[in-house]
């Protein structure tokens, strides 16, 4: 098998799996499993460090630091966002201990 | 560069975790700790390059970490919930402009070695699908944060334009598989920022939220062209992920909305159906005092809420949950009625509720509450209008035509609490405003509400 070959069968198969995945969410939690799939594509920062940790010129390492800082705040603001839209929904138990301060 | 076999390993362990993370997003126990896996496999995923690359610059690459993570999450922090999905939009669009970033500088290295066909194809794909992820999530994140019009923006020459755009973009994208160089790819790069531009603008209102998930697909897609571009399978698969499931969540939320992507993305350029009053009007309606409108919700046995965006953005949720107890406690039965759509995003409505502590067995979906409507003494719309627009099942023209509607219409009496004969967000006019059976009481909803309660406290 070559390696394209390899690589379409990877896509294909994640293309099921990303709908299969989701395919039972419930009209409640539409915005935060937005903002999650926003935060996981921020994984793009391990891109971005590898082209600026092989930049042979100052402007490609210039914008190679661009690209860390921009894919840093999408991933860590993805997160840190889904998890206080999160927090709403999980008032059930009795009060956490550690104050949310906002 | 090869990757070790035990980085791969690592990979394929950070894939599942975002599986995992994703199946836990979608179901409401499990939505935390999903959303926590998918982090903790994000830092591993990262952490390891450092491990077994030999990376020049590292302290400069560290420094711009902490930078970006610190603007995200100072960001993160701050921003009100009302605000929720403008941030996402601008978190997509900033992920878009990195993966565009990253193609291109990828793209200057390739221009120096044996490039296949379809390596510099997938990297084209991602300059161009980057920039334009980024543009449009800026001016969607413009729209909501209202530093511009919400409506549609459409000029005389826009569609040919844009079709410019697109065919030079193909061009281009042609261009740089056939002789691959810097140059090309950067203005394919700047192209793509002028049709996400141009993609967005005649998008107007209510469908914003959905055009922010289709272009979260977008920079998913782009991930994944960026993950085979760098040979890097975490990337592929994540990527991947994102952009199946984003794809699909953007379908559920128009059929949420009655209508298909293609109409939305299109629709304002076929003519000016979706152009919106966006003017008060100056036919007559009836208005009343809030201590009219104490005693209609205290003598009533059945009520529905109906709540919106601006009941959120006055920040009323507590003084109304007050006012929904006190009738409570007068032997009213009174349910929240939440439209899909409530709201700026599919689910924001119940995000909101939730933070001022509305307990969730009171919030009834649609489909559970429409039949309910008949039976309904009173129904109190706070800072909602679109979500019960009976334009949306009369009259074909309007914007909103198809969209599932909460039939408020149906009850014995509806009360509005708007702040001004403003249409709502999708711009246009609300009939059932100049209804008979209809009651408007004008004033910021925080206001209102606190009057309302405090008149019925002393019925």
């Amino acid at each position: 098998m070559s390696e394209e070959v390899v690589w379409l069968t990877i896509f294909v198969l994640s293309v099921f799996v990303g709908i299969e995945v989701i395919s039972k969410v419930s009209s409640t939690l539409h915005t935060p499993l937005m903002s999650g799939a926003n935060a996981i594509h921020g994984i793009i920062l391990l891109g971005a460090i590898i082209v600026a940790g092989t930049a042979d010129s100052t402007l490609a390492l210039v914008v190679g630091l661009v690209a860390v800082v921009l894919a840093a705040v999408n991933m860590v603001g993805g997160f840190v966002v889904t998890d206080r839209m999160l927090q709403m929904f999980t008032r059930k138990k009795p009060a956490q201990p550690r104050g949310e301060g906002r | 560069m090869t990757t070790p076999t035990w980085v791969q390993l690592v990979y394929l362990a950070c894939a599942v975790c975002f599986i995992l993370a994703l199946k836990g997003l979608s179901g409401p126990r499990t939505a935390r700790g999903g959303n926590l896996i998918g982090a903790a496999a994000a830092v591993v995923g990262c952490a390891v390059v450092f491990f077994y690359l030999d990376l020049d610059h590292v302290g400069w690459i560290l420094g711009a970490i902490a930078v970006g993570t610190a603007i995200g999450f100072v960001g993160a922090q701050r921003v009100q919930m009302t605000q929720m999905p403008q941030m996402v939009a601008l978190f997509n669009g900033v992920g878009g402009g990195a993966a565009s970033l990253v193609a291109l500088l990828e793209l200057e290295h390739m221009t120096g070695r044996e490039a296949g066909w379809f390596e510099l194809a997938a990297t084209a794909f991602t300059i161009v699908v980057g920039a334009i992820s980024f543009s449009g999530s800026v001016i969607t994140f413009l729209k909501l944060q209202e530093l511009m019009t919400s409506r549609p923006v459409v000029f005389p020459g826009l569609p040919v334009l844009f079709a410019a755009g697109l065919l030079g973009a193909v061009v281009l994208a042609v261009l740089t598989v056939a002789d691959p160089s810097t140059a090309t790819g950067v203005v394919l790069g700047l192209l793509g920022l002028l049709v996400g531009v141009l993609l967005v603008l005649p998008v107007g209102g209510a469908d914003v939220p959905i055009v922010i998930s289709l272009l979260n697909a977008f920079t998913g897609l782009t991930v994944a062209a960026g993950g085979y571009v760098l040979g890097n399978t975490l990337l592929l698969v994540a990527g991947t992920l994102v952009g199946a499931s984003g794809s699909f969540l953007t379908k559920l939320m128009a059929a949420a909305m009655g209508r298909s992507v293609v109409n939305i993305l299109f629709g304002a350029l076929k003519g000016g159906s979706t152009l919106g009053a966006g003017e008060a009007s100056d036919r007559p309606v009836r208005s009343a005092s809030a201590e009219d409108v104490a005693i209609l919700l205290g003598y009533a046995s059945k009520v529905i809420v109906v709540p919106g965006y601006g009941l959120a953005v006055a920040q009323a949720q507590h003084t109304l949950r007050e006012l929904v107890d006190v009738l409570g406690e007068r032997g009213t039965t009174v349910d929240y009625a939440i439209h899909p759509v409530a709201g700026r995003m599919p689910g924001h409505m119940n995000v909101l509720l939730a933070e001022a502590q509305v307990p969730y067995e009171q919030l009834k979906e649609m489909d559970d509450i429409n039949g309910e409507f008949r039976q309904t003494d009173v129904v109190l719309v706070v800072g909602a209008n679109d979500v019960v627009n009976p334009a949306a099942k009369t009259s074909p023209g309007a914007p909103i035509y198809g969209m599932p509607i909460l039939n408020a219409d149906e009850a014995k009496q509806i009360v509005f609490l708007k702040r001004s004969m403003r249409p709502g967000f999708a711009g246009i006019e609300n009939e059932l405003l100049f209804d008979p059976k209809t009651t408007l009481l004008f004033g910021d909803a925080k206001d209102t509400l606190g009057k309302l309660l405090s008149a019925v406290k002393s019925l």
